[in-house]
């Protein structure tokens, strides 16, 4: 049975058509994704950088290609899994890094670590470390926008396991029945922490739920950032249009266990392997711009050389910079 | 000031809140066709249109899209429709409405109202009847107050709404039709300030919401007999002005705190633990602690009454502490 909102798309056009700036911002945001990620997940193993970890690594292609249709003004909320959100969404490497330190100099001036970073200056209101607390909380923004009379949309990042929670169901209804300029991005990476999806999720394609919601719904190729940036697009638009809710399902796979130091005793090697080999977006993306000659190889390397060094100046910051003293402990209780 | 009922006492907070920022809107269930089901919001979307709002029945996402919709520069009040209905959207409140502050280094604050009708009336039974006052209390992020008469129930209301931190407004459904006088226009009543009842020599009582009142009659009685009873209404557990308290009893020297809800883990609890490690030598008795018995809300009327605590509770614990 097919579920008549569901348009499964990828990008076919050539890819020259983007133009340069959208090309390298989505080689540059995919690039600072994976290597803050390898830094952080290696620090984190060396015992410097303290409580939980998870990582994005392999999943960059989606938070790149979506926001590479949105602006400062439109809104986000990420999840548990969020450095990749909030790098693509334009936020300071720098107090990113010092945040997961648990530094002062942090976003959050070290309240909040890797699971809880913001920026409301580039309208990330913020990663969650409750699965699937964020859908609510981004259509509220979504209504704020709308009450305001703004253009600016919002978007919830989740993955196939917060698809399950109550809260989605709440929030798409609302969406929905109010109009709201909301986008639902669900990042299907196959496990819900160590629970392959299909044993606790009643579809093959989560976006089949969107229509139960009357929501338009997109499938792409979460692992091609040419195909995410279309359907993420194609949405988008619709949004922007003043057409209410939209859903978009990216097909992706977390290579990373679910957090940093995961056993990962369910699933095999040879399918994690399989999946760097055969789909990593970043490889993906680098075949793809070498065939149609939008980027040479001496390009590239640069882009590499320039990632690494922006990466591991926030690295140096985050390591130099100062603890907040015990004193801060009721800093930002109550206004 | 006019003799109006709490509930237009909290319709006028809303209206003169409402008109002064337009940032201001209202939702919950049945608000805006039915104007609430208490009538507390009686004629508010002829005021002001979709800023109020029916929402789905879905308390969870009433609680996530306010504080949403305050990272993104509103200024929501949202109601529970009954208290009771709070533990549906637990997470909302003590995870994200009251963390997101604190928890991203003080970037936005979460300007929220909660309000939520909480009490026994009518053999409203288990989940229709609950004071739940406490579990907020033990939530660092938020603010608690809870009125026992329309003026507090004004001042506390457009105190909360002006307040930049997220607040639970606990409002008594069987206090909505009382009446009692209230200051016109701007009368604020500040969160966390206790008020001194009727002043005494004899005995404190500690109250708030409609135990006030229960806790008012038994200190008649009291007085009858010529016991000289000090009450204070708490108006706000969290913060609770301690000092009031630690000052009343240094002159009273006895203590009585007495609450609607279940007496054990309840507010009453903290407050007298709280006299107990700051102001043991005030004390010449052991403290009279009041709350319900340790059961879910009965529904038929004797057992609802065995249940309640009632003015002569109140009155009996005190005897026992003269």
């Amino acid at each position: 049975m097919e579920a008549p909102n569901i348009v499964k798309m990828s990008a076919e056009v050539p890819i020259e058509k983007y133009g340069k700036e959208r090309i390298a911002f989505f080689y540059e945001t995919m690039l600072k994704i994976r290597k803050f990620e390898r830094t952080v997940e290696e620090k984190f193993l060396g015992g410097e950088i303290p409580g939980f970890v998870h990582l994005y690594i392999g999943e960059e292609a989606v938070a790149t290609g979506v926001m590479s249709n949105l602006t400062a003004k439109d809104y986000i909320e990420s999840t548990h899994r969020g450095h990749g959100h909030t790098i693509a969404k334009g936020a300071d490497l720098n107090r990113m890094m010092a945040e997961i330190y648990g530094k002062k100099t942090g976003y959050c001036q070290g309240k909040g670590g890797s699971m809880h970073i913001a920026d409301f200056s580039i309208g990330m209101l913020g990663a969650n470390g409750v699965v699937g607390g964020g859908y609510n909380l981004a259509a509220g923004a979504a209504l704020a926008q709308k009450m305001q009379g703004k253009k600016d949309i919002s978007v919830v990042f989740f993955g196939d396991g917060a698809s399950n929670r109550g809260t989605f169901h709440e929030a798409a209804n609302l969406a929905s029945v109010w109009k709201l300029p909301l986008l639902f991005v669900c990042e299907m990476n196959e496990y819900a922490s160590t629970t392959p999806y299909r044993t606790a999720t009643s579809v093959a394609d989560i976006a089949r739920r969107a229509y139960g919601y009357d929501m338009p719904a997109v499938i792409v190729d979460g692992n091609d950032v040419f195909s995410v940036y279309e359907g993420a697009k194609k949405l988008v638009d619709h949004i922007r249009e003043g057409n209410g809710p939209a859903f978009l399902e990216c097909k992706t796979y977390r290579v990373k266990g679910h957090f940093v130091g995961d056993p990962e005793k369910y699933r095999t090697r040879e399918e994690v392997q399989k999946n760097i080999d055969e789909r990593d977006p970043i490889m993906l993306f680098e075949r793809k711009a070498t065939q149609a000659g939008v980027y040479k190889q001496d390009e590239m390397d640069a882009l590499q050389s320039k990632v690494d060094a922006v990466i591991a100046s926030a690295l140096k910051f985050a390591q130099e910079s100062p603890e907040p003293a015990a004193s801060e402990l009721f800093t930002d209780l109550y206004v | 000031m006019k003799n109006i009922t709490f509930s237009q006492a909290t319709l006028e907070a809303m209206e003169e809140e409402m008109s002064r920022d337009a940032s201001i809107y209202v939702m919950g269930e049945d608000i805006a066709r039915q104007g609430g089901i208490f009538g507390q919001f009686k004629g508010l979307p002829d005021k002001f249109g979709d800023r109020v709002k029916d929402t789905p029945i879905s308390e969870t996402a009433i609680i996530g899209v306010a504080v949403g919709s305050a990272l993104a520069g509103m200024r929501p009040v949202a109601d529970m429709h009954f208290a009771d209905f709070v533990g549906v959207c637990m997470d909302e409140i003590f995870n994200q409405m009251a963390k997101v502050h604190y928890m991203f280094g003080g970037q936005k604050t979460v300007p929220v109202v909660v309000r939520a009708p909480d009490g026994i009336i009518n053999q409203a039974a288990a989940q229709h009847s609950q004071c739940v006052e406490a579990w907020f209390a033990h939530i660092p992020g938020i603010k608690v107050v809870i009125p026992s008469n329309p003026a507090d129930a004004k001042g506390l209301l457009k105190s909360a709404i002006r307040d930049d931190n997220p607040v639970i407004y606990f409002e008594h459904k069987g206090l909505f039709s009382m009446k009692g006088d209230v200051p016109e226009g701007e009368h604020l009543v500040e969160i966390g300030k206790a008020r001194v009842d009727r002043e005494g020599t004899d005995v404190t009582i500690v109250s708030w919401s409609m135990m006030m009142h229960h806790a008012a009659k038994a200190a008649d009685k009291l007085a009858a007999e010529g016991v000289s009873v000090e009450l204070i209404d708490l108006r706000s557990i969290s913060p609770w002005d301690k000092e009031a308290v630690l000052k009343s009893v240094a002159k009273t020297s006895r203590l009585c705190v007495a609450q609607e809800a279940v007496k054990q883990g309840g507010f009453a609890a903290e407050v007298v633990s709280t006299i107990a490690e700051e102001g043991l030598d005030y004390l010449d008795a052991p403290v009279a602690r009041v709350g319900a018995p340790f059961s879910p809300i009965p529904f038929a009327r004797p057992l609802e009454q065995a249940y309640r605590v009632t003015a002569d509770t109140i009155y009996n614990a005190v005897k026992n502490i003269l």
